[in-house]
């Protein structure tokens, strides 16, 4: 098998037919809330409910279909219809379900289901309850489409669907201007990303007259190196829109305005994956392209590196998790750059990562919940009592991310750490420093919440969730248990094909003993000490001291704020403001002489028009012999 | 020296069904005259209306079966393609232009029928003869009496209209010219409300437009001495093969010209067009500025492009000063203008400007246009046709605004009418903004047609000129919407009620506007197939 060979898809047959009902479920429960409005106020929620498991029943068919197929014909393709026919361009619209897919397919769903289970207790109470259903659904419905996509165009219609919904969401409780702002700003972020998106969209339709997966991963050899480049520099800032990387990841933390199980959906199982999604499926592009590959690497290190420092500093639960899942999001992306070796890495580290930071997010959101919707960490301490099923599902999530032995986190992370040293070793320490620094953070969390003492307010009195938030908790957790275990020795194999990839030769569920495993086990130890030391062995302070510089850069999101100021609004504001006075002073001024100036023109005009007949009519023959001598000087020339 | 030929006379052969749309119009007109003479006064309204609109529909349709002759006879002109054997001819751009003549004229109809915003008569005069101000008139206007002729006369000047755009010789030319012309004369002077104005504004036509014709007449002698011959295509042949000095031609050219562009309303033969349209009853003003318009333009085109085709290149920079001149004056103008009806009689001026352009540009097949492209005639006739649903429908509105019994045109007399009635109002405003040429409205498809047909024909320049000039003529309609919608109410002026005469032409005139905005696709395709002139084969 060489490395570039990816599979040629079948025609859909059979059950495959409706694969375009994955979607449509979702969405049509969408519009239904959304159109009928009040009337499903009562029952609105629980059809919403129903609709991801619904289509996740129909992944599930499509997935038992996909196994028992010859490895061969494991990706199958639906044409719904031609959607441009213009001169040279015939761009249809379809489906590819292929083993990469039909993975995000199953997270998404099963994950987002378990999210809307969670929500129907958590949004109990809210007046737009309805509308938050009808969103929620909208989102999956984007996703899907945007990892269902035969093409990059229609791929585009799903990213461009997850961020209205990710904006609808985020500001959800719009009457809070933070929850509004932070909407906005997802909002604007994520088109800086777009246009790269756009751009490279663009770039496609120029070389190859289409957009579609198959036909660009077969041109993509052919085209000049420097258009490859220029492409792969375009799709990086694409994922680095929705994938909160660095530089475009000042959003991701605002984005915890939104209600909690939104944060829990964008986090873990939908939206910031896609930037994942889109570098492997373009594994083709990427591996004509070297010096893109490695900006890939690059642009993921520094973000899980940048994470993990955020993590360190914040005290909101809820900004600490965001900062860790840039973190592990910058895992992934640090895989997807280092080629075939990562790719499958990236997805494996993907969806276990969709487990434990679904459990931890809604954990976050049950601890909140008890807390009165307080994410002050300084003032939690000692809830293990209080919320058994939250801190027990929490501290499956805890041991899963900081990679302990035999939980998910522990098979996903340490291939990543590893192909990164295999392929650079600078990325490899780094990749082994974040994880030690994720351990840190992470046990800072887990002491700070659930052990040493009771730091609450007064008039808090924290109580377990209901059933409809514990359930899909306990769910994830044994998905984040045994996630890894399960998905260890087989993962490799399956997406060997879709992404370009040989099979690896040997894995299984025990784990891979080596040197670097080992010293991996030793950091992570390390991390997990110091913050004990640090956290676990005395007294937190209800308010937050000084810190050191670090802390203070990291609380402050690494001044990203502050430098995107600088550079993008600033200028931008008063270039704006140029314009503006532009357009009063010279434009404004053109189109008021415009009107002014045939206005007087008029007045001296219109004495002519004096109404007398021999004054018209001597205007006539004027004319007329004007006419007759340029008609004949006309013939003269 | 050889004895002449005995005269011989051969009757011509006459196409009665491809003749029949105008001999309907015609026939109707003398049935009407006759209902005038023996039919009880109390029911000539009735009959009149039903009368003129029962002909307009059954020519109409009468036309509608004849479509797909005149594909034919494109390809064999001689024998089908001429009704009259020489002086008229069936072409393609002969049906659109009978087309749009007719179903124009009707919605003019319906505006000349409509007695309710008059108090239960119709805009015309009770008494014609009397002197304005008299007992006589008073009593007139007191026993109720009205002039019925209204119809017939318009229904003249409409046969004549179709015959000059079927002329396929000067003299039919200029009779048809003289038949269209004369009942607008009457017309003109029959308004209702301000007599003398009224007079005043017939009497003008009148006499400027007999010296425009006795112009068109003189020339039409030059041309006939240059040639030997009226037939268009005799005069074909001797343009493309005389040896002969073109003195007689060019004075012709230019005599006829001005004569037609004096019917256009082409600056500097203009001066009429303000005075008449405001003196004359609202609903032949519009019936004046669209139908007189499209018949002009097609006989004008059909003189310039099949006669003096051949000699383009003199004519061409001609047209091109006119056509600037008056997009600049009607334009700059109407800025200007405080009554409504003299803003929309300069609004027509600077329109025929815009479609002079396309004139100039002469983008035919003749000078290698693509099939299935829009040309000149194509262009012209839609921008027309946009042009006539916004006009017809800013006149229909103009009778509905009233003070005092009478129409309210000082446009101090419209501030804030929109706000008041809104429908009126945002009715207004898209026939405004058709009238700018603001997309999704028929008139910016117009333009972008005939500016197109300019470019495509060469004159790239006058595009641009004609581009720019159109941005400043948006000004005079914002003006109009301004008043509408952002100044005080008056209070003054009020819309009256209307019948459903008015409401059907308001009705028609929106849903053509915005509908051949949007998607005007399906008549340009028609029209770019059959709007095409029949050429003889010269020599």
């Amino acid at each position: 098998m060489t490395l570039l060979e990816t599979l040629d898809p079948v025609a859909a047959t059979g059950a495959f037919a409706f694969a375009w009902l994955l979607i449509a479920i979702p969405a049509a429960i969408a519009a239904l809330l959304l159109i009928a409005g009040k009337v499903t106020n009562g029952f609105g929620h629980f059809i919403a409910t129903l609709a991801p498991f619904a289509s996740f029943v129909l992944a599930v068919v499509y997935f038992a279909d996909l196994l028992g197929a010859d490895p061969s014909e494991r990706a199958v393709e639906l044409t719904l219809f031609t959607w441009i026919s213009s001169g040279a361009w015939t761009l249809t619209a379809g489906l590819l379900i292929d083993p990469l897919s039909i993975l995000f397919v199953l997270l998404i769903t099963f994950v987002g289901g378990l999210i809307h289970i969670y929500s129907i207790g958590y949004m109990a109470h809210d007046p737009n309850r309805r509308r938050f259903f009808a969103y929620l659904n909208l989102f999956i419905a984007a996703m899907l489409i945007l990892v269902l996509a035969d093409s990059y165009l229609v791929l585009f219609i799903g990213w461009e669907g997850v961020g209205l919904a990710s904006y609808l969401l985020i500001s959800f409780w719009q009457e809070r201007p933070s929850a509004a702002t932070a909407g906005k700003k997802a909002f604007v972020v994520n088109r800086i990303g777009d246009l790269g998106l756009l751009m490279a969209i663009f770039s496609m339709l120029m070389l190859f007259g289409t957009t579609n997966f198959q036909a660009v991963d077969a041109g993509a050899e052919l085209i000049p190196g420097h258009w490859a480049t220029l492409i792969g520099f375009f799709l990086l800032l694409a994922a680095c829109g929705k994938s909160a990387q660095v530089p475009l990841q000042s959003w991701l933390l605002d984005a915890m305005e939104g209600p909690t199980p939104v944060s829990a959906l964008i986090h873990a199982a939908t939206m910031v994956t896609a930037g994942v999604y889109l570098v492997v499926r373009s594994n083709a592009l990427y591996a004509q392209t070297p010096t893109a590959q490695i900006a890939v690497a690059l642009v993921g290190t520094v973000t899980l590196l940048a994470g993990a420092w955020i993590g360190c500093a914040k005290d909101d639960i809820k900004k600490v998790l965001a900062g860790s899942t840039m973190s592990q999001i910058g895992y992934m992306i640090l895989a997807a750059g280092i080629g075939p070796a990562g790719y499958a890495f990236a997805i494996f580290h993907l969806l276990t990562h969709g487990f434990f930071k679904a459990t931890m997010f809604l954990g976050a959101g049950s601890v909140m919940h008890g807390m009165n919707d307080d994410t002050d960490m300084r003032r939690f301490g000692a809830l293990r009592k209080a919320m058994p099923i939250t801190f027990v599902t929490f501290a499956v999530g805890y041991l899963a991310i900081i990679g302990f032995p035999f939980f998910s986190g522990f098979y996903s992370k340490d291939h990543i750490i590893e192909a990164a040293w295999a392929n650079q070793p600078v990325l490899g320490v780094l990749a082994l420093i974040g994880a030690g620094v994720t351990a840190f953070y992470m046990t800072r969390l887990m002491f700070m919440t659930f052990l040493g003492q009771a730091r609450w307010k007064d008039g808090v009195h924290p109580h377990e969730s209901p059933l409809s938030m514990g359930v899909p908790l306990i769910i994830l957790a044994v998905g984040s248990f045994i996630g890894g275990m399960a998905l260890n020795g087989w993962i490799g194999g399956w997406l060997a094909d879709a992404v370009g990839a040989e099979a690896p030769e040997h894995a299984s569920w025990l784990p891979h003993i080596t040197v670097l495993g080992i010293i991996t086990l030793l950091v992570v130890a390390a991390g997990v000490a110091l913050g004990w030391y640090l956290f676990g062995r005395q007294e937190i302070p209800t308010t937050a001291p000084a810190g050191s510089i670090l802390t203070k850069i990291g609380r402050h999101d690494l001044y990203a704020d502050t430098v995107n100021e600088a550079i993008f609004m600033r200028p931008g504001v008063a270039l704006a403001n140029g314009v503006a006075t532009l357009d009063d002073v010279a434009i404004d001024g053109a189109v008021n002489a415009s009107g002014r100036l045939p206005g007087a023109l008029g007045g001296r005009v219109k004495l002519l028009e004096n109404g007398y007949v021999r004054t018209y009519g001597l205007t006539m023959v004027c004319g007329a012999v004007l006419v007759g001598l340029s008609l004949a000087l006309s013939r003269l020339v | 020296m050889t004895p002449l030929a005995p005269l011989a006379f051969t009757a011509p052969t006459i196409n009665y069904g491809l003749f029949a749309p105008v001999l309907f119009v015609l026939g109707a007109a003398c049935v009407g005259i006759l209902v005038e003479a023996f039919a009880p006064r109390a029911l000539r309204f009735q009959i009149q209306v039903a009368l003129s609109l029962i002909a307009l529909a059954a020519a109409f349709v009468n036309l509608v079966l004849n479509w797909g002759i005149a594909s034919r006879a494109l390809i064999d002109p001689v024998t089908v393609g001429q009704v009259v054997t020489g002086s008229l001819i069936h072409d393609g751009a002969t049906q659109v232009m009978w087309a749009m003549l007719l179903g124009f004229g009707f919605v003019s109809l319906l505006l000349f029928a409509e007695r309710r915003v008059h108090g239960g008569v119709t805009a015309f005069t009770p008494m014609a003869a009397a002197t304005p101000g008299s007992k006589a008139e008073t009593e007139a206007a007191e026993a109720g009496l009205e002039h019925t002729e209204a119809f017939p006369l318009a229904l003249f000047s409409l046969s004549g209209m179709l015959l000059i755009v079927a002329a396929n010789d000067l003299l039919t030319m200029f009779v048809a010219l003289e038949i269209l012309s004369f009942p607008l004369y009457v017309l003109c002077g029959l308004a209702r409300h301000r007599r003398l104005l009224s007079q005043e504004s017939a009497l003008k036509y009148f006499l400027l437009g007999s010296g425009a014709s006795a112009m068109l007449l003189f020339g039409v002698a030059l041309v006939f001495g240059y040639s030997g011959s009226f037939a268009y295509d005799g005069i074909v042949t001797a343009v493309t093969l005389s040896q002969e000095s073109d003195r007689l031609l060019i004075g012709g050219v230019a005599l006829i010209a001005v004569g037609l562009l004096f019917k256009i309303g082409a600056v500097p033969f203009h001066a009429w067009v303000p005075d008449v349209y405001q003196g004359a009853p609202t609903p032949v003003t519009s019936f004046m500025a669209v139908c007189t318009k499209i018949a002009a333009a097609g006989a004008l085109l059909r003189i310039f492009y099949v006669c003096f085709g051949g000699a383009r290149l003199t004519w061409q920079p001609v047209i091109a000063a006119v056509a600037i001149l008056t997009m600049i004056v009607g334009t700059v103008v109407a800025i200007v203008q405080t009554d409504i009806k003299r803003l929309l009689a300069y609004s027509s001026v600077a329109h025929a400007g815009f479609l002079l352009t396309a004139v100039t540009g002469a983008a035919t097949t003749q000078s290698g246009l693509a099939d299935g492209q829009l040309g000149s005639v194509g262009a012209i006739l839609f921008y027309l046709i946009g042009y006539g649903f916004a006009t017809i429908g800013c006149f229909a509105v103009v009778t509905v605004v009233r003070a005092h019994g009478r129409e309210a045109t000082e446009l101090s007399q419209w501030a804030g009418l929109g706000r008041r009635y809104p429908v009126i109002g945002i009715s207004m405003v898209i026939l405004l903004l058709s009238l700018a040429g603001i997309p999704l409205t028929a008139g910016f498809v117009g333009k972008f047609a005939v500016f197109t047909a300019a470019w495509q024909g060469g004159y790239w320049w006058l595009a641009l000129v004609a581009v720019l000039v159109s941005v400043v003529a948006v000004y005079i309609y914002l003006r109009v919407i301004i008043v509408l919608f952002f100044r005080e109410p008056a209070g003054e002026a009020e819309v009256t009620i209307a019948g459903p005469m008015t409401l059907i032409v308001l009705a028609i005139s929106l849903i053509g506007t915005l509908v051949l905005g949007i998607a005007p696709a399906p008549v340009t395709n028609v029209i770019a197939q059959a709007a095409e002139f029949l050429h003889a084969v010269a020599g």
